[in-house]
């Protein structure tokens, strides 16, 4: 029983990152706009706020400080993605393209003001912010291991965030004007909806949760941060499309990514997987695996935006 | 026509190059300004200033991200984009291995035949995204998202479990045999002291080879077709779901290539067992970026992108980090996306002088 509450402990580490930036994709390409930057703007938002919690470290501490991190990542989240708005919706540049320039630019960045803060790219900190068990809530039976103990307020934050998407996307009037925006651009514009503003809205969620999913992912499994979050941005992607962009489907999809990372990373300690002997590398390349597997069944009627990735044209019929 | 598109195509690359510099230089003034001067001019002459070497080396650069480029490049023509030229490599440089770690029954044919069997490891892989997306609707960006992780884990599975190829102490590939590196071909006389080799005429032959299939045949003509409309080259009598994994298929066998030309280099290569992806897939998109998809630009840029890189090497001597290059390369890349904006504005302008001179006329 304790190894199933440590690998669902040890999971969420893994599905809450994935959550935030899958969900901020969905935001994104519900508006019109693929962004493929994601990774980028993943490790700037890890970058500068774990930078923070490094120099801050002998004044600041525990969930002040983390708070203000979060604040940080999702900041520097949106600054870096409105270059990608800006090149996708003001220029009309092809969004793969832009995405990929921000996704090359973020780690040499970070690597480079690195050095010149901290003498080498490796950004240490402590961790201060792990939540051994959570007043009351963590006395629990059952629950209480799985949700209150060895957590992170990050967990909380994704969950809240998830609950918040579903509303804003689903019973809200900009949620349905920026679904409108990522369906038929030229019928929103025609009843009045602004769709570069909407875009742009689009865009800078996803700035925010991408850069606060960075955070999220290095805080709870590592301490330091190397200029990369190994593949979590592309990864998102691959959430979000095998969440079919909802919601509560990209939770499902997070969780199940999250526990194959958590497998491949783990699996030694497990003592029903250690005795089978697959190799880790196996279940590393699972959930890719299983992603295209999922594509090639869902994708004839995918439920994806009709007009992600055309930039929109006001005089273009 | 065709003539002035390409050169307003030249002007937006020249345009972004010129902004990725300035912003190079920006960034050295602000790290450093007493030797900010000296770093730039590092950046723009450092490979000229070591003799032959220094040119061979950037040649050597060269090789396997002109392919890659290539690679991305021909996928782009025939309206794919293949972000799948990471994994493409790697499975290509595990074919090469192989065959050169235990193919020496082929004696000095070795090396022709790693060659070959990287091309076609290339192909095979890169023909996934092509099918899925031919016969299930598979957005191929995606699907060369997983290929690409599926590819580097599975070569990183496949060499670190068989003892022939596995170098446990250095948790990388064993060396392949002398007779599969590819042969010097006479540059290592002509560039003495570098790692340059006979990949590099390979390089361009494949560029010109791509370029005379792209626009002289018909098969070529078809490919492009199915890129610029699927509908309408299917209505034309054309197969368009074998036309994608044809195109798919021959990205893959160039990015493959790549893979070859590196691994069988005899620069003391070897493919590393880590967590992550071949850094000359995504350095191929910069190449094919800023070459305008088209093979001979795309033989240009990659000489260009790994001259500044070897220039960024030498930026080590004063003291700045060669992340400057990657960032450089990056604005390049973020502005060569605004190509379109820039040919707009071009035509405005041109359009208004004419105006102004007709207008003069009168």
């Amino acid at each position: 029983m304790d190894t199933l509450f440590l690998i669902f402990q040890q999971t969420m580490f893994f599905t809450i990152p994935l959550l935030l930036v899958a969900l901020g994709g969905m935001f994104s390409e519900r508006s019109g706009i693929i962004n493929i930057a994601l990774e980028g703007i993943m490790i700037m938002g890890a970058f500068t706020s774990i930078l923070f919690i490094s120099l801050t470290q002998d004044k600041l501490s525990g969930q002040l400080q983390l708070f203000l991190a979060i604040l940080i990542a999702a900041g520097t989240g949106i600054l870096f993605s409105l270059f990608h708005a800006f090149a996708s919706i003001n220029m009309k540049a092809d969004q793969t393209i832009s995405g990929t320039a921000l996704n090359m630019f973020a780690p040499a960045f970070a690597i480079f003001v690195a050095r010149r803060v901290g003498g080498t790219q490796q950004v240490q900190f402590a961790n201060t912010f792990r939540i051994d068990s959570v007043p009351v809530l963590g006395d629990i039976p059952v629950i209480g291991p799985l949700f209150f103990k060895n957590t992170y307020i990050t967990t909380y934050i994704g969950f809240a965030i998830l609950v918040l998407s579903v509303i804003v996307v689903y019973h809200t009037r900009f949620g349905l004007r920026l679904r409108a925006c990522g369906e038929h651009p030229q019928a929103a514009d025609s009843v009045g909806i602004n769709v570069y503003k909407m875009q742009y809205a689009g865009v800078i969620i996803s700035g925010a949760l991408g850069g606060l999913g960075g955070l999220v992912f290095v805080v709870p499994t590592s301490t330091n941060f190397n200029a990369t979050v190994a593949g979590y941005g592309f990864l998102a992607l691959a959430v979000l499309i095998f969440g079919q962009w909802h919601p509560v489907k990209i939770l499902g999809a997070a969780f199940f990514f999250g526990l194959m990372k958590t497998i491949a990373a783990s699996y030694s300690a497990i003592p029903f997987l250690s005795t089978i002997g697959i190799p880790s590398y196996i279940y590393k390349m699972i959930p890719y695996i299983a992603t295209l597997i999922v594509l090639i069944f869902t994708s004839k009627n995918s439920q994806a935006p009709r007009a992600e990735g055309i930039p929109y044209d006001k005089g273009a019929r | 026509m065709k003539k002035k598109i390409d050169s307003i195509g030249f002007m937006s690359s020249l345009f972004a190059i010129i902004v990725g510099l300035l912003v190079g230089f920006v960034i050295l003034l602000v790290s450093n300004p007493a030797d900010a001067g000296a770093g730039f001019v590092t950046i723009l002459t450092g490979p000229l200033t070591h003799g032959s070497k220094g040119v061979g080396q950037v040649f050597y650069y060269a090789t396997p991200i002109i392919l890659t480029g290539l690679s991305v490049g021909f996928a782009f023509k025939t309206g794919l984009f293949n972000i799948g030229a990471s994994g493409q490599f790697i499975v290509g440089a595990f074919a090469a291995v192989v065959v050169g770690i235990k193919g020496e029954a082929f004696g000095s044919a070795q090396w022709v035949v790693a060659l070959l069997a990287a091309v076609l490891a290339g192909a095979v892989w890169g023909a996934i995204p092509g099918l899925v997306k031919a016969y299930f609707n598979v957005n191929e960006v995606i699907a060369c998202i997983m290929t690409n992780y599926i590819g580097m884990y599975l070569v990183n599975y496949l060499v670190s479990t068989n003892k022939d190829l596995y170098d446990k102490i250095h948790n990388y590939s064993k060396s392949v045999a002398n007779t599969a590196n590819i042969p010097k071909m006479g540059l290592d006389k002509v560039f003495e002291g570098s790692s340059v080799n006979g990949g590099f005429f390979i390089a361009v032959i494949t560029a010109v080879v791509i370029f005379i299939l792209l626009e002289k045949t018909t098969f070529g003509y078809e490919l492009k077709a199915a890129g610029f409309n699927k509908d309408a080259s299917k209505y034309a009598g054309m197969n368009e779901k074998r036309n994608i994994i044809l195109s798919m298929a021959i990205a893959g066998a160039l990015s493959g290539m790549a893979g070859a030309l590196l691994y069988l280099a005899g620069s003391g290569k070897h493919i590393e067992i880590v967590d992550s992806l071949a850094a000359e897939g995504f350095t191929g998109i910069s190449v094919a970026l800023l070459g305008l998809s088209n093979p001979i630009g795309v033989l240009l840029a990659g000489i260009f992108i790994a001259y500044i890189t070897a220039g960024g090497f030498y930026l080590q001597l004063l003291n700045f980090s060669t992340e400057i290059i990657d960032i450089i390369i990056a604005v390049i890349i973020y502005f060569s996306a605004f190509s379109l904006f820039v040919r707009v504005f071009i035509t405005q302008l041109k359009k208004r002088r004419e105006e102004k001179q007709e207008g003069g006329k009168k």
